[in-house]
């Protein structure tokens, strides 16, 4: 057991950006299976801001999803396909009951991400460790990331503050 | 998952373990760490009423300790289990034991919508193995 939250091997912070990528894979598929898993009807009744909305998240997450690759790829470590993600969310995928649902499960993704990032990041800078890639890029693409979590928490807040 | 929440976490496997209170010297082999630090631990989870201490005996759970380290026990399940079945890591005991202290509560959550859980967890988690006795490894997606 591990005591204390820092990273302390090129090889543990290649598996929390793993585990990063995933998370963002399933932001991503979850979103579009949100949107495939209403009824036509229900579908077209979505107004246009929860449907951009989605989408920005699934195109946000695959900008991250991106950026965090690059970064694991320079640690020399493999990343899990979204194919297979996706199939994942799939089998155990279990649809909203409606818009407000579509809303909490969206605000529950960014709040995740945010919070798994800040983790991440305290973490990292807890420790002293030299890894193979250079500490300011690591952390300056996870401040950036952070901040755009942080954005999406606001934006689906203030959607789901002005429906209520 | 936080420092405290760890020691709960031990201490309810100790005690199953042990089948009673926890001792200082199982719960300083679990956690890597010195008696002494157990010692202050307990101390500080007695004050908050999470655990009972008994001298020469060891530490016990109240309930709402159980609680706690239930649900604590219940994160590490998932982690080990999305370690071992998404990314197939072949030692993911000792993965999760490294990254516990970074994985919190609300990203396990996610993680557990994309993995097969039985319904009991965490009750059939093995102390011995430290893993669930129906986690089969390998049975994932990942390369």
């Amino acid at each position: 057991m591990s005591l204390g939250q820092r990273v302390s091997s090129d090889h543990q912070l290649a598996r929390l950006l793993q585990i990063g990528v995933v998370l963002e894979e399933v932001v991503e598929s979850r979103a579009a299976h949100h949107l495939d898993s209403l009824p036509p009807e229900e579908r077209a009744a979505i107004d246009e801001e929860v449907r951009e909305l989605l989408e920005e998240a699934a195109d946000e997450s695959a900008d991250h999803r991106e950026r965090l690759e690059a970064l694991i790829d320079d640690l020399e470590a493999d990343t899990v396909a979204y194919e297979e993600i996706n199939a994942l969310v799939d089998a155990q995928y279990g649809p909203p009951e409606d818009t407000d649902g579509v809303l909490y499960d969206q605000l529950a993704n960014e709040e995740t991400a945010y919070k798994f990032y800040d983790d991440l990041i305290d973490a990292i800078e807890a420790s002293e460790s030299e890894f193979a890639i250079d500490r300011e890029r690591l952390l300056e693409t996870l401040y950036e990331i952070r901040e755009e979590e942080k954005d999406g928490v606001e934006e689906v807040t203030e959607i789901m503050e002005h429906r209520a | 998952m936080n420092t405290a929440d760890q020691y709960l976490k031990a201490i309810y496997l100790a005690q199953r373990i042990e089948d009673g209170p926890a001792s200082t010297g199982t719960l300083a082999d679990l956690l890597e760490v010195s008696p002494a630090s157990v010692n202050e631990m307990i101390g500080k989870l007695e004050d908050r009423g999470l655990v009972d201490h008994e001298k020469y005996k060891g530490a016990s759970l109240t309930d709402e300790g159980l609680g706690r380290a239930h649900d604590a026990l219940q994160t590490y399940c998932i982690i080990e289990r999305f370690l071992a079945n998404v990314l197939e890591v072949e030692e993911y005991q000792d993965e999760a034991r490294a990254l516990e202290s970074v994985i919190d509560d609300t990203v396990a959550e996610r993680l557990d919508t994309i993995i097969d859980r039985p319904g009991e967890c965490p009750d059939c988690f093995d102390p011995e193995r430290d893993a669930c006795e129906r986690l089969e490894v390998g049975d994932g997606c990942a390369d």
